[in-house]
C-alpha cells in the first residue's frame, strides 16, 4: 500500500475510478493518484484478458492505460488529474460506435 | 548434399513454391537473406484479391481467381500441418466509391471484368441503401461500392510463418544470410554460391523479388522489375466489427485496421513520408468516419516488386534448363497458386499453359 | 517554416544545459519535452517539489533546481507537453500537443532522451503491484508517494539510491533482494584504481550502503530463480540464495537492472548503433563531440551511453558547443576543457557496470516467461522461431508479433535481441535490433489527417 509522506498543502482534486470518488492532490497524474489510493488493476489486456497496472510511470509501457472521459487507451501516467474526471479500467480492445 | 530445388528467396513467394515443392515430395532448400532484407511480403496488405485484377491481361485475371479458388483448401493444410492459422477470411471483399464519378468509374471496370471472367465472375456494384447494411460504419460520401464474393483477406506475416514451418515439415532446408552471389552450371545441375556456402541443385528458382534483375542475367533471364514503395497504417487493437476487407482498409484478427494504398516511385527509399501518412488517413475516415478516433501505433514502408505492366512475371532459362523466375507483387493472393500449380510444374520441369503468357515477351525485352 | 539552429528533444540534465548553453551563446533553441515541466526523470518535478522533500531526495537531486533555473532563464524556446512521434530525414520533427500536431525544423537535432530501464522478464513480472524502482522514485520524487511493504530486487546504483530515499521518507523498504552474482565483485575490482579517481562517488554509495544496513532493511545477496507470485497481483517474491529458498510476502515488488539507453528517436533517423559489452546494451555510434553517424544529429545524457546526471548536463554542454562551432564561433578551448572533465566524472563507470552487470536470468529469460508485454509473446516462442530460421528481431517481430503492441518494443527490444543472440550462438552486435517507424508515440488518425496531405494517387475516391 502506498501512501503520501505528507498530507497536501494545496487543496485537492476529485476525481472518479470506476465509479469511486477518489481524492488526489494537485499535481497528481491519473496513476498515481490511483496507486496512492491503493487501486493497482488499470486494464485487462486485449490478448488474454490478464489484468497489469502501472509499471514504469514514465510514459514508456503502456501498462497503465485507462479510459478517461470516454477517450480509451490513455497513459494514466501522463494525463495530470482534473476535477470531476471519470476514469474506468481499459477492458480489453476498444469499442467503437459505428452507427 | 544436392537438392531437387533450390529456391532462391524465403519471402512469400519463395515460401509458396519451396511449400509446394516440398509437398510434393522434393527435396528442397531456401536460401534467404538475413534479418533487414527488403522483404517485401513484411509490407503485404494481405488481401486476397479478385474483382479488379487483371484488366489488360485475362491470363492474370483467371489466375488470380484460380488462386482464390484454392485459397480455402491451402489455408487449411497448412494449419492442420502446422498449427498456424493464417487468419484467412473468403468474407468477399468491397472497393468503395466516394463520389459519382468513382461510381462510373469503377462500374464501367467491372463490366469490362465481367467479359473476360465470364458468368460466373460474381462481381456486382451495390449502392449505398444495401451496402450500409453489410458495412455499417461507411462515411456519408460514399455513393456506393464494387463488391465480389472471391475476395478475401489473410494475415501475411501468419502465412509466412505458416509456409517457413510447412517448409520445415516437409524436410526442407531454410538457410538465412546466405544472399546469393553466384549461380552456375555444375553438371546436369547448377551450384549456387551464397554468402553461406555453396549448395547444389537440380532446379534452381528465383524467388528474390526485386533481387531477381540482378540474379536473372547470371541465367540467362531478363527480369525488368522496379520498386514501388507503399505505406500502410496501424491502428490499436479494437473489438471486432468487420470481417469484410475494403481495398485499402481491414480489420485483422488481433482488431488492428489496416490502412494504406500508397503507390510511390520512391527508389529503394523506405521512409516514411508523414504527408503521404496524413493522406492515407484521410482517405480511410472519409470510407469510415469512427476510425479518426483510434490511434496509430504502427506503420510501415515496403516495395511492391512491380513490372513495367503490373502483372506477374514467370519465366524458365532456355539457356538453363531447370531455371526458373517468379515475380509478383501480390504474394498473398497469389500463393495459393503457386503453391498448388506453378510449383508442381516446375516439380515436372517446364512452366505449362497458361504461363506462357506471363513471360518478358510480352514486355518486348530481348531475352539472352 | 523557419529552421531553429538547435532542436533539442528531452529536458532532462543534457536537455536543459544544452538549451542553456547554446541559446547564451546566440543560437535559436527549440527544446521539445514529453512532461509539463523540465527536469526530465532524473529532476523529476524539482522545480514545484516541497523543499521538505527536496531534502530528503538528498543533494544530488537538488543540484537539478539550478540547472532548471538557468534554463527558464536563457532565450531558449520551451515547449512542454509535446510528444514528439516522428523525425523526419530533413531533421523537421511532427509532435503532438493539446490534440492537435505541429511540425518544427531545425537545422541541428539534440536527442536527449535519456535512458529507460532495462527490461528486466522474469516470472510474474506482468503482474500488477510490479514495477520498475524508477517507477517508485517517481513516485516519490513527483508525487511525495511511498510504499509499506516494497521489496527492491535486483541490481544498480538506482537500487540502493531508492532504498536511501523510502528510509529516508520513513518507508524503508521491507527487503532487497539482490542478484549480483559473486564473480562480479572480483572482476569489478579489477577496474577500482581508475574508479578511485572519482572518489565522491564511491563514498557516496558507501555512505549509502551504510545507511541502509543501519536502517536494518534485511538485505539477501547472490539471489537467483526469481519469481514474482499471485493470481490476479503482485503477493510474494520467491527465490533461492546461497542454497536456500525464500519467499517474501508483500503487495509491490521493484524491479532494477541498470537503465539503457533510449533508442527510439536514434533508430528511427537509422542511426548506426554498437552493442556495448560492458554496458550491455546498444548505444548510438557518435564521435567525441556526440554527433551520431546522421550528420547533424547528436546524442547526449544516459541516451549516449549511461554516465549519470552529471556526465549528461556535461555532454549537453559540449553538444552545444560543438554546434556553435559549426555555425562558425570558436568554442575549441571550452570544449576540451569540458572533455577533460566529462573523462573524470565518468572515471567510476567501468568499476559500476562490472559489478552491477545484468543477471543472466533477465538477459536470458526461461521459456515460459513473457517478453513481450504487449502482445504476450514468451521466451520459449522466440527461441522457437529462431529455431524455424528467423534470424533477426524483425522476422521475430513478423512471426511472432513481439514489438507491435502500443509500447512499440521499448520494454522487449533488448530481451528479445539477447535471446536471439544466445539462441544463435552471435553476438547482439551481430542481430541487431527492431527496425522502428513511425509514430514514436500512438497519435490518433483525426490528428493525423489534419497534416498536409501528400497524394500518391490521381484518380478520385
Amino acid at each position: 500500500m502506498f501512501k503520501r509522506i505528507n498530507a497536501p498543502k494545496n487543496g485537492k482534486v476529485s476525481f472518479t475510478f470506476e465509479g469511486r470518488s477518489i481524492d488526489a492532490a494537485p499535481g497528481d497524474t491519473v496513476a498515481s493518484a490511483l496507486m496512492l489510493a491503493g487501486e493497482t488493476h488499470f486494464r485487462d489486456t486485449p490478448v488474454s484478458q490478464s489484468q497489469r497496472g502501472p509499471f514504469c510511470l514514465m510514459g514508456v509501457c503502456f501498462e497503465c492505460l485507462v479510459e478517461i472521459d470516454g477517450v480509451p487507451n490513455r497513459q494514466a501516467c501522463m494525463v495530470a488529474v482534473r476535477e470531476g474526471m471519470s476514469v474506468r479500467r481499459q477492458k480489453g480492445a476498444i469499442g467503437v460506435e459505428i452507427e | 548434399m544436392n537438392y531437387d530445388t533450390i529456391v532462391v528467396g524465403g519471402g512469400l513467394v519463395g515460401a509458396a513454391v519451396a511449400h509446394g515443392l516440398g509437398r510434393l515430395g522434393e527435396k528442397v532448400l531456401v536460401l534467404d537473406e538475413g534479418d533487414v532484407a527488403f522483404r517485401a511480403s513484411r509490407g503485404n496488405f494481405g488481401l486476397v484479391w479478385v474483382q479488379s485484377k487483371g484488366e489488360g491481361m485475362p491470363e492474370y485475371a483467371r489466375w488470380s481467381r484460380h488462386s482464390a479458388d484454392v485459397w480455402p483448401d491451402f489455408s487449411e493444410e497448412l494449419q492442420e500441418q502446422t498449427g498456424v492459422d493464417t487468419a484467412y477470411h473468403k468474407a468477399g471483399g468491397v472497393h468503395l466509391c466516394l463520389s459519382e464519378e468513382a461510381w462510373e468509374r469503377q462500374s464501367a471496370l467491372i463490366k469490362r471484368m465481367h467479359n473476360v471472367h465470364g458468368s460466373d465472375y460474381g462481381a456486382v456494384m451495390i449502392k449505398r441503401d444495401e451496402l450500409i447494411k453489410m458495412l455499417p460504419g461507411i462515411g456519408p460520401e460514399v455513393v456506393g461500392a464494387s463488391w465480389s464474393p472471391h475476395d478475401g483477406h489473410a494475415s501475411p506475416l501468419y502465412l509466412l510463418r505458416a509456409l517457413h514451418e510447412s517448409i520445415t515439415r516437409f524436410g526442407g532446408a531454410y538457410r538465412n544470410e546466405a544472399r546469393v552471389e553466384n549461380i552456375e552450371k555444375d553438371g546436369s545441375g547448377y551450384r549456387v554460391t551464397t554468402a553461406a556456402g555453396s549448395f547444389k541443385g537440380a532446379k534452381v528458382v528465383l524467388a528474390a523479388g526485386l533481387g531477381n534483375r540482378k540474379l536473372g542475367p547470371l541465367v540467362g533471364l531478363e527480369v525488368p522489375v522496379f520498386p514501388q514503395k507503399g505505406q500502410i497504417l496501424v491502428t490499436e487493437r479494437t473489438e471486432m466489427k468487420f470481417s469484410m476487407p475494403t481495398v485499402f482498409i481491414r480489420q485483422t484478427d488481433e482488431g488492428s485496421f489496416l490502412l494504406g494504398d500508397s503507390h510511390e516511385d520512391a527508389g529503394f527509399d523506405l521512409t516514411s513520408r508523414t504527408g503521404i501518412m496524413a493522406d492515407i488517413a484521410t482517405r480511410a475516415i472519409r470510407s469510415f468516419p469512427f476510425l479518426k478516433d483510434l490511434r496509430l501505433v504502427r506503420s510501415w514502408a515496403a516495395l511492391r516488386v512491380m513490372s513495367p505492366d503490373g502483372f506477374p512475371i514467370y519465366q524458365q532459362s532456355d539457356s538453363h534448363p531447370g531455371v526458373f523466375s517468379v515475380n509478383c507483387h501480390s504474394g498473398v493472393t497469389l500463393a495459393g497458386a503457386h503453391a498448388r500449380t506453378l510449383a508442381p510444374m516446375i516439380a515436372r520441369g517446364r512452366l505449362e499453359e497458361p504461363m506462357s503468357a506471363f513471360s518478358t515477351e510480352r514486355l518486348n525485352v530481348q531475352a539472352h | 517554416m523557419n529552421a531553429c539552429d538547435l532542436a533539442i528533444i528531452g529536458a532532462g540534465p543534457a536537455g536543459m544545459a544544452a538549451a542553456t548553453e547554446a541559446a547564451n551563446a546566440g543560437l535559436s533553441v527549440i527544446l521539445l519535452d514529453e512532461q509539463p515541466a523540465p527536469g526530465g526523470q532524473i529532476y523529476r518535478g524539482i522545480e514545484t517539489v516541497p523543499e521538505e522533500r527536496r531534502k530528503l531526495l538528498g543533494p544530488d537531486y537538488g543540484k537539478g533546481l539550478s540547472i532548471a533555473q538557468a534554463f527558464r532563464a536563457s532565450n531558449a524556446t520551451y515547449i512542454p507537453e509535446a510528444t514528439v512521434w516522428n523525425i523526419n530525414p530533413d531533421l523537421s520533427i511532427d509532435y503532438s500537443r493539446n490534440g492537435g500536431s505541429s511540425q518544427i525544423s531545425t537545422r541541428h537535432l539534440l536527442i536527449a532522451t535519456g535512458a529507460v530501464e532495462r527490461p528486466t522478464p522474469m516470472p510474474g513480472w506482468t503482474l500488477p503491484g510490479v514495477t520498475t524502482a524508477g517507477a517508485l522514485q517517481i513516485l516519490l520524487k513527483a508525487h511525495g508517494g511511498v510504499g509499506d511493504d516494497v521489496v527492491l530486487v535486483g541490481s544498480g546504483p538506482l537500487l540502493y539510491l531508492l532504498a536511501q530515499q523510502m528510509i529516508e521518507a520513513g518507508g524503508p523498504p521491507k527487503a532487497i533482494i539482490e542478484t549480483i552474482d559473486r564473480s562480479h565483485y572480483l572482476k569489478a575490482a579489477r577496474h577500482l584504481p581508475r574508479a578511485l579517481s572519482a572518489l565522491s562517488y564511491l563514498r557516496k554509495g558507501m555512505a549509502m550502503m551504510r545507511q541502509i544496513r543501519r536502517a536494518g532493511v534485511p538485505h539477501y545477496t547472490g539471489a537467483r530463480d526469481i519469481r514474482i507470485e499471485g493470481a490476479q497481483r503482485a503477493e510474494a517474491v520467491c527465490f533461492s540464495a546461497h542454497g536456500r529458498a525464500h519467499r517474501i510476502e508483500t503487495t509491490s515488488v521493484a524491479l532494477h537492472q541498470g537503465v539503457v539507453p533510449n533508442q527510439q528517436a536514434t533508430r528511427l533517423l537509422g542511426c548506426d548503433h554498437v552493442w556495448s559489452e560492458s554496458q550491455r546494451c546498444f548505444i548510438p555510434k557518435l564521435d567525441a563531440f556526440f554527433e551520431s553517424s546522421v550528420e547533424n544529429v547528436f546524442v547526449a545524457g544516459d541516451g549516449a551511453g549511461i554516465a549519470g546526471a552529471n556526465s549528461a548536463e556535461i555532454r549537453g554542454r559540449i553538444v552545444a558547443l560543438r554546434v556553435a562551432q559549426k555555425l562558425g564561433d570558436d568554442k575549441g578551448t571550452q570544449i576540451r576543457a569540458l572533455q577533460k572533465k566529462l573523462s573524470r566524472d565518468e572515471a567510476i563507470r567501468p568499476f559500476l557496470e562490472t559489478l552491477y552487470a545484468p543477471s543472466d536470468e533477465v538477459m536470458v529469460p526461461h521459456d515460459d516467461v513473457l517478453v513481450c508485454r504487449c502482445e504476450e509473446v514468451t521466451a520459449g516462442a522466440i527461441r522457437e522461431a529462431v529455431d524455424l530460421g528467423a534470424p533477426g528481431p524483425n522476422q521475430i517481430k513478423s512471426f511472432l508479433r513481439s514489438g507491435m503492441g502500443p509500447c512499440q518494443g521499448r520494454m522487449c527490444g533488448l530481451a528479445v535481441s539477447s535471446i536471439i543472440a544466445e539462441r544463435r550462438k552471435e553476438n547482439p552486435q551481430s542481430i541487431g535490433y527492431y527496425r522502428l517507424r513511425p509514430p514514436l508515440k500512438p497519435l490518433l488518425l483525426s490528428e493525423l489527417a489534419q497534416l498536409e496531405r501528400e497524394p500518391t494517387r490521381d484518380e478520385p475516391l
